[in-house]
């Protein structure tokens, strides 16, 4: 088994582990943002290039570094690999790159949008992001179309992380939608107006990292923050469907259903359009009690500002002491 | 003049039909190669140094020897025709006219590779050229010299010729298998490499045109006597085609080695600056490598004169070198803006970006939006370090080479020029024709 070393920890892993999958081993502290890659879709990743790491020595057998940093969600380890991530600060420098261009014509509707709350945008754009822009151009827009009664899509707020081309291609039994045109104003779209809707299809509103498929259903309805969500499960007929859901309250009303994620904001266990839709009443179904919140997102807890603070009572101690 | 190899009788009249090519020496090497075996073939491109003419320059032979060969799976040749940087221009001219030294150059390197079905992806715009290519094809295959049991040796190939959509993209190696599939082209994400899996998951070796039609001299000539050409590393001919401010646009072979000084200045070559101006700059080997200007192309930062060889064009790094690419050969007079020549080329890349990838697919339209402003006279006084920093943000952290491709000219016009910029920025009256410039590309400077 490969042995590999992320940031100075180091871990056996199988082979065939990729950079990413390893780093979430060790553990959040050292675990690379994605926003493109998702571990139960097969192929994805590479794309939005949050992840990138730099390898300073190749493998026992070929000590040399990579030349160019790497997509650690597409690179597998090797047997001496050394990685370095949070602890080098051309990696952080580069990352903060990627991150103002996924910005840059992002519409920051985030005051309007359901997704606000549990984006990984958002997320990102806290820990990697700069505080102001430097674009000054107008944003990019789309026409908006409408891809049926259950999905909204905001093509302006999509990064192309491709997860719901991936998911309409390995979850649901046909895809009707993936990217059209070519650049930077390639986007998601279904081919001559068609509408998405099959079994599955509900499945792409979570692996969306950001705002551009949210639940029609649950259309401004609620913020996320004022909702509580409670973990549930039910005897779906569908077999595909594993039934095990997320339900989110507010006061009695069960606002909307989501598939479980786990710690990375990665579904679990896919469900079914039925369960998602059409079951939004508390006798539907069984509840296993109330969801551990892990408090990763933005509005779940300010540990942003804990960070910050931090580091700014760090930096004004060595200030301190210079003058001295 | 150098030695012909490539372009030997392109102006003898009937030389893209078969028999007149075939007259002139035409398949002979084919003749000879299929009395070898396989691997000589293979060792023979070794011993030449051949080097990959797209632009990267890799060693053809090591390529070839790269190609996994497992037991009951096919292999592919792909000859990259998708030739679309600007300023290069010369696999065109080759195929245009000589489409049989193509032909005979994927047969033999087919032969030597054990593919039996290979493709030759042209690019969409060459339309013209795919009639001319198919129709040299149907020759061949009347001739028998493509089909089953080629002149009697009982070795067969398919040689199928596809015609891309015009991207730019597809290019890419891996972009152009993705479209010969069918399937949209954007780059994938290596490894795998194709010689291990590219088209249908096959092992595949995808070469340029050039490199292809290099392989026919190289087995009339033998490996031993082709490497004699050139200086070093950099063996044999190339095809440079060359544009811009010069008094004989065109394409040329010259034998690898020759002064960059001889080239522009020579009777032979380019002739020289149009109407008596002065050398600005030149972008070496089409739009992507870095421009450089006059002295450093002509002399290296060492004093010693530059010379057209892999190595001497790539000599100070990025710094002060560049790189000899596919050989787009532009030349500037001191007449030439450097900062509209980069929007221009930006406006490509943007245009030309496939947007898989989160670095190249917003930042070259940043950086265009950016090179517009300074152009149309609104300027601000950091824009062109906005530019150096969003150009290192693309380098080397995209999925395929297009974001390499669009951040060089940028970070070395503004190396080499930064003045320029910053004269159009604190004085906007220095930009002329702006109007003209905007109006012939149909779009006008923002308010």
């Amino acid at each position: 088994m490969p042995k590999v070393t992320i940031d100075g920890h180091e871990i056996e892993v199988p082979k065939g582990t990729t950079i990413l999958q390893a780093a979430r081993m060790i553990g959040q502290h050292v675990a690379p943002p994605a926003m493109c890659y998702y571990s139960k879709l097969k192929t994805s990743g590479g794309y939005c290039r949050t992840c990138i790491v730099k390898v300073t020595k190749g493998s026992a057998q070929n000590p040399n570094p990579m030349p160019k940093p790497v997509a650690s969600c597409r690179t597998e380890v090797m047997d001496g690999m050394e990685v370095v991530n949070f602890t080098s600060p051309d990696v952080l420098e580069a990352r903060k790159g990627v991150v103002e261009f996924l910005l840059i014509n992002h519409p920051l509707d985030c005051p309007v949008c359901d997704q606000a709350g549990e984006c990984h945008l958002q997320d990102l754009g806290y820990e990697h992001g700069a505080s102001k822009t430097r674009y000054d151009f107008e944003r990019r827009e789309f026409e908006k179309i409408d891809i049926g009664d259950k999905i909204q899509l905001h093509m302006t707020r999509c990064i192309l992380c491709y997860r719901c081309v991936k998911t309409a291609d390995q979850v649901t039994d046909g895809r009707v939608h993936g990217v059209l045109n070519r650049g930077d104003v390639a986007e998601i779209s279904t081919y001559i107006q068609n509408s998405i809707d099959n079994d599955f299809s509900g499945n792409v509103i979570d692996v969306c990292p950001v705002g551009a498929l949210t639940d029609k259903t649950f259309r401004f309805k609620s913020r996320v923050w004022f909702t509580k969500p409670v973990d549930a499960h039910r005897n779906c007929t569908n077999e595909k469907c594993s039934g095990n859901v997320r339900l989110w309250y507010k006061g009695e009303d069960v606002l909307r259903v989501t598939a479980r994620k786990d710690q990375w904001g990665e579904v679990e266990e896919w469900i079914c359009n039925s369960c998602r839709f059409d079951h939004k009443k508390t006798s539907d179904w069984v509840i296993d009690g109330p969801t551990q919140v892990d408090r990763h997102s933005v509005i779940g807890q300010n540990h942003y500002e804990l960070q910050k603070l931090k580091l700014d009572t760090g930096k004004q101690l060595k200030q301190l002491q210079e003058k001295k | 003049m150098g030695k012909q190899l490539l372009l030997e009788h392109i102006n003898t009249p009937g030389i893209d039909t078969l028999n007149v090519y075939r007259a002139n020496g035409g398949y002979a090497a084919l003749e000879k190669a299929l009395k070898m075996k396989p691997e000589e073939l293979v060792e023979e491109v070794k011993k030449s140094g051949l080097r990959g003419r797209g632009g990267a320059g890799f060693p053809t032979g090591m390529k070839w020897s790269f190609l996994a060969k497992p037991e009951g799976v096919p292999r592919h040749l792909v000859c990259n025709a998708d030739e679309s940087e600007p300023g290069t221009f010369k696999d065109r001219f080759l195929m245009q006219n000589k489409p049989h030294l193509l032909i005979e150059g994927m047969i033999v390197s087919s032969f030597a590779l054990g593919a039996e079905v290979s493709y030759i992806y042209i690019r969409g715009e060459l339309l013209y050229v795919f009639h001319i290519l198919q129709r040299a094809i149907d020759e061949a295959y009347a001739a028998g010299l493509l089909g089953k049991n080629i002149l009697g040796s009982g070795y067969s190939l398919d040689l199928h010729v596809h015609c891309g959509a015009g991207a730019y993209i597809c290019g890419e190696e891996t972009a152009l298998i993705e479209s010969l599939e069918g399937k949209r082209g954007n780059p994938r994400i290596k490894p795998p490499f194709p010689a291990i899996s590219g088209v249908w998951n096959r092992p595949t070796v995808v070469n340029n045109v050039e490199t292809i039609a290099a392989v026919v001299p190289i087995v009339n000539m033998g490996g031993d006597e082709y490497a004699k050409i050139g200086i070093g590393k950099s063996t044999g001919t190339k095809l440079i085609s060359a544009c811009g401010h010069i008094n004989k646009p065109g394409v040329y072979e010259i034998d690898l080695g020759i002064p960059v000084e001889e080239f522009i200045y020579s009777e032979q070559y380019c002739g020289g600056i149009k109407n008596g101006k002065k050398l600005k700059a030149v972008v070496a080997g089409g739009s992507s490598v870095p421009i450089l200007p006059a002295d450093l192309i002509l002399t290296t930062a060492k004093g010693e004169p530059r010379l057209m060889t892999y190595e001497s064009m790539a000599d100070g790094g990025f710094a002060t070198g560049t790189m000899l690419g596919s050989g787009g050969f532009i030349v500037m007079d001191e007449t030439a803006s450097i900062v509209k020549n980069l929007w221009n080329f930006t406006r490509f890349y943007h245009h030309e970006s496939c947007g898989q990838c989160s670095p190249c697919r917003e930042g070259t339209g940043w950086m265009e939006k950016v090179l517009h402003r300074v152009l149309s006279g609104h300027g601000k006084p950091d824009d062109v370090d906005l530019l150096w920093d969003i150009q290192s943000k693309i380098d080397g952290k995209t999925i395929c080479p297009l974001g390499d491709a669009a951040s060089w000219p940028v970070a070395s016009a503004i190396r080499h020029f930064r003045s320029e910029f910053e004269e159009y920025i604190k004085n906007p009256a220095s930009i002329k024709d702006v109007k003209h410039y905007y109006t012939t590309n149909n779009l006008q400077p923002t308010a």
